[in-house]
């Protein structure tokens, strides 16, 4: 892997509430480099969007971020006062969100929206800010993007709008975008466009992404690494096809169980058996015990973070042996670059 | 667009109708004002030949059509009081409140908007709590009293302005204003503080609520992960997200505000329209009664189709669904 852009070290973010500390982001460490996509997998309530917000620096009381460091490009950004912090939002590290219906103003045109986005950082005129949103539309496929800048949100369609979303975080060029669950509210086919857009975008202008999904389907098309989340930890890292060919965790060998060979991404992902512990009362040790099949003796200990081969990682005490098989679907597309 | 207003002026004339004809019958209903007029003990002929002339005898369809057409042709009627035709006398008192009613808007806009921003960007600090506080008294007081204290305040023990009445006016396009000296001012500032508390309470609540609304909603959050700065954020988004709201009531309490400043004109002595009707009342000065509640009608329904065409400006959804 190239030297990585982004490196998130043992990040931990909690909310001080009234059932107690939730640890909803408890010791939370991955990378990603140049031109690279990371898929960040987990059922609902893992973490993953605390991860994103936290790197961004905008969690909010009662939340907080207890520890740990976020490195752009070697600077800890877990350190910036808000100022500094807000010049490299956007800027350096941009984000996606999950639903295209509420991240746009509805009732601000396109075109105000983007001018502001370029404005933020750049002491240039409405005019050529307005041209460098045109531009921005125009590299992630948008058709007429002069009169799209004219248009208000509600006037698009919603895969227009998740596009409109991630030209507004290319605009400045950043080192990295996080896109937190950006195709979940569209359906399969402008998915797999956006999908095909955002590899041809990483592979062209060198941008990281980290692609958070609770679609393992589309992380096996999608991303050159993976890194599965339970409960607020990182419980699986490695290479996207070596992690779905052969899983080490117990928990991610049961997501992947859970997706039908001829699974279609976007339709809905059914369950690993068990439902998602609360985060005020999880179990000592492990905290996927209680769902955990192979669960032994050692699994009320905290589990060590074992190393293989490839630089794979799994949280496990009992991690599965290795095996050789092919990949999970072979039938679906996959945008996953040949390099 | 054209049709969209098309469409609210022939709803407007509606309700102007309706609300002409039920003016019409409420006012009939309170009784004959020619025993008010008289004196109880002049003789049936004077009585007979009053009741002629002020149309009473006919059948009451047939009062009302000779209303509405005298009122077509812009007379509605002489006072019995006065002796002026009502449209002359309501229209003199209606330049006083008007910049009464005004100036308390500017006052309850320029403090509430910024109070209430401020309010909701930061609901639990000592100052939101502060203003939250302030607004209750705002909205709970009653006005006569607030007027009251603010005349022992600031007219009797500091003596820094007078008590009540209109200062010096002069003419500005054909209208008699007194906002244009500053002793003007000395004299309105009060009344108008007045008039503005319970709209200054009511739209710091009603921008702390739409920003706290805005604040948490995801566009704010993608704005902040795009770098935006907080006053932009605010500046921006917040305040065109909220000014929906704000424009209906603004509205609504302007009408209101044009149409019933009667408590505080009638504390302060202010020569405007509401102690015009006041009087009115109590001698059962019935054309002025009644061209005043027409006018009143037709001041809320062209302040409501101001307000309706601004909507379709601010908020883009409107405008597609009145064109659909
Ligand atoms: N504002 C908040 N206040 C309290 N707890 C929160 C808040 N936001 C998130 N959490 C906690 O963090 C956990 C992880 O949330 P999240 O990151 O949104 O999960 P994911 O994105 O993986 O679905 C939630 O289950 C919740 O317990
Ligand atoms: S540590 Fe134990 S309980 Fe946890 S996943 Fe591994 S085997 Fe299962
Ligand atoms: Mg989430």
């Amino acid at each position: 892997m190239s030297e990585a852009v982004l490196r998130v070290k043992d990040l931990r973010t909690q909310f001080k509430t009234r059932a107690g500390v939730l640890k909803a982001v408890d010791g939370v460490s991955f990378e990603v480099g140049r031109g690279r996509i990371l898929g960040l997998v987990g059922e609902s309530g893992s973490g993953k969007s605390v991860t994103g917000y936290s790197i961004l620096g905008l969690i909010e009381p009662p939340g907080e971020i207890a520890g740990g460091e976020v490195l752009l490009n070697g600077q800890d950004l877990t350190r910036l006062k808000s100022e500094a912090m807000r010049k490299i939002r956007g800027a350096q590290i941009a984000m996606v969100f999950q639903d295209p219906m509420m991240t746009l103003n509805p009732v601000l045109k396109i075109g105000t929206q983007m001018i502001a986005a370029v404005r933020a950082h750049d002491r240039v005129s409405r005019k050529v800010a307005r041209g460098r949103a045109r531009d921005a539309l125009a590299k992630v496929g948008i058709p007429s993007p002069e009169e799209r800048l004219d248009s208000y949100p509600h006037q698009l369609s919603g895969g227009m709008r998740q596009r409109v979303a991630i030209a507004i975080a290319l605009l400045h060029n950043p080192a990295v975008i996080l896109a937190d669950e950006p195709t979940t509210a569209l359906d399969v086919s402008i998915q797999g466009q956006i999908l095909a857009e955002v590899r041809r975008l990483a592979d062209e202008t060198g941008t990281a992404f980290v692609w958070v999904t609770h679609d393992l389907a589309v992380v096996s098309s999608l991303a050159d690494d993976i890194c599965v989340m339970y409960a607020g930890r990182v419980v699986e890292t490695g290479p996207a096809a070596d992690v779905i060919a052969s899983p080490r965790h117990p928990y991610t060998a049961g997501l992947l169980a859970s997706v039908p060979a001829e699974h279609e991404p976007g339709t809905r992902l059914p369950q690993v058996p068990g439902s998602t512990p609360s985060l005020a009362n999880l179990p000592p040790g492990c905290a996927f015990a209680p769902r955990c099949a192979k669960a032994g003796p050692a699994c009320t200990t905290t589990p060590p973070v074992q190393h293989f081969e490839d630089g794979r990682t799994a949280l496990c005490n009992y991690p599965i042996e290795p095996v050789s098989c092919q990949p999970l679907s072979s039938t679906s597309t996959t945008y996953r670059s040949a390099s | 667009m054209i049709g969209f207003l098309i469409q609210r002026i022939l709803q407007a004339l509606m309700v102007v109708i309706a609300m002409s004809v039920i003016v019409f019958l409420g006012v009939y209903a309170i009784g004959n004002p020619i025993d008010v007029m008289i004196d109880p003990a002049s003789d049936q002929a004077l009585r007979e030949s009053l009741i002629q002339r002020y149309g009473f005898d006919r059948p009451l369809y047939e009062q009302y059509f000779i209303f509405m057409n005298n009122m077509l042709h812009g007379d509605l009627g002489e006072s019995f009081i006065y002796r002026l035709p009502v449209l002359e006398l309501i229209l003199s008192r209606l330049p006083a409140t008007l910049e009464l009613a005004l100036t308390a808007m500017m006052i309850a806009t320029c403090l509430g908007i910024p109070l209430g921003l401020w309010a909701g960007y930061k609901p639990d600090s000592l100052s939101a709590k502060a203003i939250m506080g302030f607004s209750v008294l705002g909205f709970s007081v009653p006005t006569f009293w607030v007027g009251l204290l603010l005349i022992m305040a600031f007219a009797v023990e500091l003596g820094w302005l007078p008590s009540g009445g209109r200062g010096p006016t002069t003419e500005v396009l054909g209208m008699q204003l007194s906002i244009t000296s500053l002793e003007g001012w000395s004299y309105i500032i009060l009344p108008a503080f007045n008039l503005a508390l319970f709209k200054l309470g009511l739209l710091i609540r009603l921008t702390r609520a739409g920003t706290i609304e805005v604040m948490s909603s995801d566009f704010v959050r993608f704005a902040r992960a795009q770098g935006l700065s907080e006053g932009k954020v605010v500046g921006l988004h917040v305040l065109k997200n909220i000014s929906i709201p704000i424009v209906t009531v603004f509205g609504l309490e302007l009408g209101s505000t044009l149409a019933f400043a009667v408590v505080t004109e009638t504390v302060f002595n202010w020569p405007g329209m509401g102690k015009l009707i006041i009087d009115s009342i109590t001698v059962l000065d019935r054309p002025v009664m009644v061209a005043y509640l027409i006018l009143v009608v037709f001041l809320f329904v062209i302040i409501n189709l101001v307000v309706d065409l601004i909507y379709g400006q601010l908020d883009p959804r409107i405008r597609v669904k009145a064109a659909s």
